[in-house]
């Protein structure tokens, strides 16, 4: 049996050795080792017990996870509250696939997408529409209260929370996020301690207009890596209260802080609830200083590589919502098409565009009157995860665009200033 | 001969080449096309990383500062270590991140897996060590470079 180093309770002792069953043991064990390895003192309880789950695809290829998934099902094991989940990966009504891809996703990339479901279901799955990468939206209902413990996964709900919702998780892999929601325990280091919530860098923002969130997200992100930075001067542009814009704007910010670099956590200066609370008491005496102006804003985009075959070409299918538009991005996009293909004496899109927002969010946008406005336009609303589109190997000679730095990353989408991707849709 | 001694997180023996990676290692980017794919070996698909990015990445000992990226990459490495296809050894400069750490305890834990994981040797070590150096890993966390 393994031993401990940190110190365990009775009864999280008897579930490491195998009182309460040989796969509880194996999950306590790989709670216990991960925590051991960042020299946690001991485990504490998942107070927000609502899961959230990274891992939302079946890819025939994730056989370990399914392989996991039926030990836990067959020891009886759930997460008691239940859990969200990442978005779907296919979507054939809202999103162009041809018969090829079709076959391809269905058959074989995502062949096991049914079967998975199933086990889902089985272990906690809250209900067929909880899939999206913004649980905490509140059309969907996954939103932890401040100082919450969580055990989570998915980098840019994790970063929200921590950031903004002030709720406290650590960047847990998928898998570890299932295995502390089932034993109800996640270990005490990092993100999870007011020490490690403490900042070693400040950001300067001296830029001239307000910074497009995606791209200083990956500014930030690419510098500063795992760290927690305090970002002062953004709530010039951003105003000291979170308001569903702001909210969608440090959503979207942070999904790129988090994926261009590895971010769990920042804080705004006089925006951000611990910010706000103790000011730059949160910075670390050595802490380093990073400014960030228009030209490093300029640089960073620049660096960006662009992967299509043939650049010079037009895009052939444009991604919005990465990570998933908010009920207020919604209402924005399509005033932002709609207004731009009148001014360009246009009614339609002139290339396929496919926005992404949450099953619940969806709901709620279609009976409004701007759905409409926004199907006229051509574009279609998706609650699939356009990364996931990518994985079919046959997109990969798509000339694929996108606003979003995590699809960027991940993909061979090309990355768009907003203007610039409004402007080559309308133009 | 220079030494570099780490902390040990799974211990093993290892002499081979070493692959270097001076930035964070998107895992999630690095091994996707090749664990989707279903190749025998793992050719580093991350775009963004040009000192991985083409080269092969099964059974050598991959030297990196730490992991970045989705927070997939923990159950990215532990496929990539059920099927087979993983580094031998992954030498972190720095001291492991809870992606990478999830990743090697998972692929103990349920995958019995024989990869060898060493942090903490330093910044030295990744300044010091050169693209396809050969290279001796010791059961201690000692790392020779040959």
């Amino acid at each position: 049996m393994y031993k401990p180093k940190m110190k365990l309770t009775t009864e999280q002792m008897s579930i490491l050795e195998g009182k309460q069953g040989e796969t509880k043991a194996k999950i306590m064990e790989t709670i216990v080792r991960y925590g051991d390895i960042f020299d946690a003192p001991e485990l504490v309880k998942v107070t927000h017990g609502e899961g959230h789950l990274v891992t939302s695809f079946g890819l025939s290829l994730l056989k370990p996870v399914y392989r996991v998934m039926d030990q836990i099902i067959d020891a009886g094991l759930k997460v008691d509250d239940g859990f969200t989940m990442d978005p779907r990966p296919l979507d054939t009504e809202n999103v162009p696939y041809n018969l090829l891809d079709k076959f391809i996703n269905k058959k074989i990339l995502y062949g096991a997408q049914d079967r998975y479901e199933e086990q889902l279901t089985k272990v906690g799955l809250k209900n067929k529409d909880a899939f999206t990468c913004a649980c905490y939206f509140n059309e969907v209902g996954n939103k932890p209260k401040k100082g919450d413990i969580l055990s989570w996964a998915e980098s840019s709900a994790v970063n929200y929370a921590n950031s903004v919702l002030g709720a406290r998780c650590n960047r847990n892999s998928g898998m570890i996020d299932i295995m502390g929601s089932i034993i109800g325990y996640v270990p005490k280091f990092g993100l999870l301690t007011d020490e490690g919530r403490k900042a070693s860098w400040k950001i300067i923002i001296k830029t001239t207009k307000k910074p497009e969130p995606q791209i200083l997200g990956s500014v930030i992100g690419i510098k500063v890596m795992e760290d927690v930075p305090y970002i002062v001067g953004l709530d010039k542009y951003l105003g000291n209260e979170l308001t569903d814009d702001v909210c969608s704007y440090l959503k979207d910010f942070g999904a790129a802080t988090a994926s261009n670099g590895a971010v769990g956590l920042y804080h705004v200066e006089n925006l951000t609830p611990e910010a706000k609370e103790l000011g730059d008491k949160l910075l670390l005496k050595d802490y380093k200083e990073y400014i960030v102006d228009d030209n490093e804003m300029e640089r960073i985009y620049k660096s960006y590589p662009v992967m299509w075959k043939n650049k010079d070409k037009e895009g052939q299918l444009a991604f919005i919502g990465c990570p998933h538009l908010s009920f207020a991005q919604l209402n924005e996009w399509t005033d932002i098409l709609v207004a731009n293909l009148k001014k360009h004496n246009n009614n339609k899109l002139n290339i396929r565009t496919v926005l992404c927002t949450a099953p619940g969010v969806k709901e709620e946008f279609i009976k409004t009157l701007k759905y409409q406005e926004l199907l006229k336009t051509g574009a279609t609303l998706t609650c699939i995860c356009p990364l996931m589109y990518t994985s079919n190997p046959l997109t990969h000679s798509r000339r694929l665009m996108t606003c979003s730095n995590k699809l960027r990353t991940y993909s061979m989408a090309r990355f768009y200033k907003i203007d610039d991707l409004v402007n080559e849709l309308t133009k | 001969m220079k030494e570099f001694k780490g902390r040990v997180l799974a211990e093993g023996k290892y002499k081979g080449k070493a692959v270097v990676s001076h930035n964070g290692v998107n895992t999630l980017a690095t091994f996707r096309s090749s664990v989707l794919a279903g190749k025998k070996k793992v050719v580093c698909s991350d775009q963004n990383n040009p000192d991985l990015y083409g080269k092969n990445l099964t059974g050598v000992a991959l030297c990196l500062p730490q992991t970045i990226g989705s927070t997939t990459g923990g159950m990215v490495l532990q496929v990539v270590c059920s099927m087979k296809i993983n580094p031998s050894c992954l030498l972190f400069s720095e001291s492991i991140d809870s992606l990478a750490a999830a990743g090697v305890v998972l692929s103990k834990v349920w995958e019995d897996s024989n990869i060898i994981v060493i942090d903490r040797l330093g910044k030295q070590f990744l300044d010091t060590i050169k693209q396809d150096q050969e290279i001796e890993v010791k059961e201690d966390g000692t790392v020779v470079l040959l």
